[in-house]
């Protein structure tokens, strides 16, 4: 029953008939002209907000409970309180540097709704006092670039961007900066580094957010491409209306990347804490289930960094809450989806080794053991794994994220006693995400990796199920 | 003798512009120099530091933490496959061992002719086509085997004009134009509260009235 069908001008995105807050002109052709966008009320919520005072844009939006995008999920409006009084200038830096495994609404959002991003920037400079916007946007997505550039330069001749905005006394630059690959620059800090013209590590915490020393030293607002982009409908519609989507401590909508074998593949906007991941990864307005003959075996629900989970876990909301509770997270968004024929070592492995290479080798603990988690896998892998590995992987894990990590055989044991979120030994959590993959695997499939340390060949899950 | 030419040493001036403080243009004039020689020479690298007041050092190790960066010749397409996890389920190492055999390079290698060099990357977010590569940081989707050997062979007889060559990343750049602008300075230049920001005051002045009557 093909419902709904994928829109070819946006490879990816899926229209599922659900709310959209964020994907609303993502079924024309041309979303990402600012005629377009002016002809479905682009640019409306900036005036809007240009008529109220910046302190009610800032209540509206913490009203909102609009929670980050891009990965902790913290309060936008919560965040932006952080800014000390009177310390200018203040700046925005826009993260758009969406590189986590499995995930990318972002670069959906930046290429199809390039004016709606910048409309959610110019109202947060309004509401805050910042005086100039870097929006910083993932090098290797040369689309996003192009349409963002346009966009700014259509926006700045509309005078949207400027001098004295649409003839008020708000005057903001935004500034498109390209990346150049580095998957740490995501971490705010590192962000910052490297807008600064440094190599892209994250700086020493404390201060932990970036609104007390950010760029320059000056307090700094970072946000999410996907977090901005609902400031515009928030603006518009009110915090009372953006709450009657999703649940109560989750409002509104998010975007997920449904990836691997599922059988539609796809971004969805999905309402947050209503859906579950059964919805999403068997609806038929969703994934419509794991591709025929093979069922699920486990899946990575909130992106790479995310500890993984497995059939018990799909009835849970998503939800940041009940997902943490059950030991993982919603992080960015991303979801790949693994069925029976995926072999969980070599999967681990491919995760830990995006660990390894994009360490940026500030601190010793993930430098070396994201490195030597590869090596031990890889061994293990090639079938030379020693007796002692597994329990040198999690002896290795506790050096970057420390345990306690059991290591008894009996699965069930593990499974409470496997910290969440990670401990860390480290400055930022790249080194304690790369354990996420090791211990979810060997606390569930312990016996595929023994089977390989002892050359012997592991029992298929869906046979071993018919088995029993 | 300086390195860039007239049209991106103009370029390279508006960037620099754009920042409170000119270091922060190192990358952008990185990916610069990249789009006007293929590849980041010790020449480029020297430029860029007498234009944003850097050392050379200074710019090479910034330059070096950064991927896309190339400090030696590479080809005129970078095929970059993925083999991250959403990719390699779904015959992203198979797709990466098929491009090694159609090039005759090992990934990370460059062929003979100079026209293309191949690269096994990090997930390149388009996780739902899998598997996925790019050409010059532009995507091709759900690729077979076939599919790769027509890309190439599309590349390789000039069908394929729309592809930048390699260093030519985004073919619109951002353009302030003069007088428009809100107006970009260095922190210690912009100590003073936004004017806008009076409006709370203001509001919360009427506040009080309100309240007092």
């Amino acid at each position: 029953m093909p419902t709904h069908s994928y829109v070819p001008h946006a490879p990816g995105y899926v229209d599922n008939e659900g709310p959209k807050i964020v994907t609303s002109r993502f079924g024309y052709e041309d979303s990402f002209t600012l005629e377009r966008s002016q002809a479905t009320g682009g640019y409306q919520a900036l005036r809007t907000a240009l008529d109220k005072t910046p302190a009610e844009i800032h209540s509206e939006v913490r009203e909102a409970t609009l929670l980050g995008r891009g990965g902790a999920g913290f309060p936008a409006g919560i965040k932006w309180g952080f800014l000390p009084p009177g310390k200018f200038p203040y700046y925005l830096v826009v993260n758009g540097d969406e590189s986590e495994p499995g995930t990318y609404k972002d670069r959906l959002l930046m290429e199809r709704d390039p004016h709606q991003l910048i409309e959610g920037c110019l109202i947060t400079c309004y509401a805050l006092g910042l005086q100039q916007c870097f929006l910083y946007v993932r090098g290797e997505m040369a689309l996003a670039q192009e349409r963002i550039a346009q966009a700014l330069n259509e926006a700045y001749a509309e005078g949207y961007i400027g001098k004295n905005i649409l003839g008020t006394e708000f005057s903001v630059d935004v500034v498109l900066t390209w990346g150049a690959g580095a998957y740490i620059v995501g971490e705010e800090t590192a962000l910052i580094e490297s807008l600064e013209g440094n190599r892209g590590m994250p700086r020493l915490k404390p201060p932990y957010f970036p609104a007390a020393v950010g760029l320059y030293g000056q307090p700094t607002i970072v946000n999410n491409v996907e977090t901005l982009s609902n400031v515009p409908w928030v603006t518009e519609n009110g915090a009372r209306q953006y709450k009657t989507y999703g649940s109560e401590k989750s409002p509104g909508t998010r975007m997920f990347a449904v990836s691997g074998h599922v059988k539609r593949p796809g971004v969805y906007e999905v309402e947050q804490g209503i859906t579950t991941f059964r919805d999403l990864l068997y609806g038929d307005n969703f994934c419509q289930g794991i591709r025929d003959g093979h069922e699920l075996k486990m899946f990575v629900p909130g992106g790479g960094s995310a500890p993984w989970f497995f059939e018990e876990q799909l009835d849970l909301p998503l939800e940041a809450g009940p997902v943490g509770a059950a030991g993982s997270m919603l992080g960015s968004g991303g979801i790949i989806v693994m069925d029976d024929t995926t072999d969980a070592v070599k999967a681990a492995l491919r995760l830990v080794r995006f660990y390894a290479r994009e360490s940026c080798g500030k601190c010793t603990p993930c430098r070396e053991g994201t490195t030597w988690e590869e090596r031990v896998l890889q061994r293990i892998l090639d079938g030379e794994g020693r007796p002692s590995d597994i329990e040198m992987l999690l002896d290795i894990a506790d050096n970057i994220s420390p345990g306690p990590y059991p290591v008894a055989a009996d699965p069930a044991q593990d499974l409470d006693a496997i910290p969440f979120p990670p401990k860390q030994t480290t400055i930022c959590p790249l080194g304690p995400s790369s354990v996420a993959p090791i211990t979810s695997t060997i606390r569930r499939f312990r016996h595929e990796y023994e089977a390989k340390i002892t050359k012997r060949d592991p029992i298929p899950v869906a046979a071993e199920k018919a088995v029993s | 003798m300086s390195f860039f030419d007239t049209a991106n040493l103009a370029t390279a001036h508006e960037i620099i512009s754009r920042y409170p403080k000119p270091k922060s243009a190192t990358i952008p004039l990185l990916h610069l120099a990249q789009q006007q020689h293929g590849w980041v020479s010790d020449d480029a690298m020297r430029e860029i530091a007498q234009l944003t007041g850097t050392t050379p050092a200074e710019v090479k190790g910034t330059g070096s933490f950064y991927e896309m960066f190339k400090f030696h010749p590479v080809g005129k397409y970078m095929v970059n496959v993925c083999t991250n996890l959403s990719c390699q389920i779904l015959g992203g190492e198979e797709l990466l061992a098929h491009a090694e055999e159609t090039l005759g390079v090992k990934a990370g290698g460059t062929t003979a002719d100079g026209m293309f060099t191949l690269e096994d990357v990090e997930c390149i977010a388009a996780c739902t086509e899998a598997p996925c590569l790019q050409v010059n940081y532009r995507y091709k989707l759900r690729v077979g085997n076939d599919d790769f050997d027509q890309m190439i062979d599309d590349i390789r007889n000039g069908r394929a004009d729309d592809l930048p060559e390699h260093g030519t990343l985004a073919l619109v750049r951002q353009a302030i134009p003069a007088g428009t602008g809100a107006g970009i300075t260095a922190p210690e230049n912009a100590r003073e509260a936004p004017v806008w920001m009076a409006r709370n005051d203001v509001a919360e002045g009427s506040d009080d009235k309100d309240g007092g009557a």
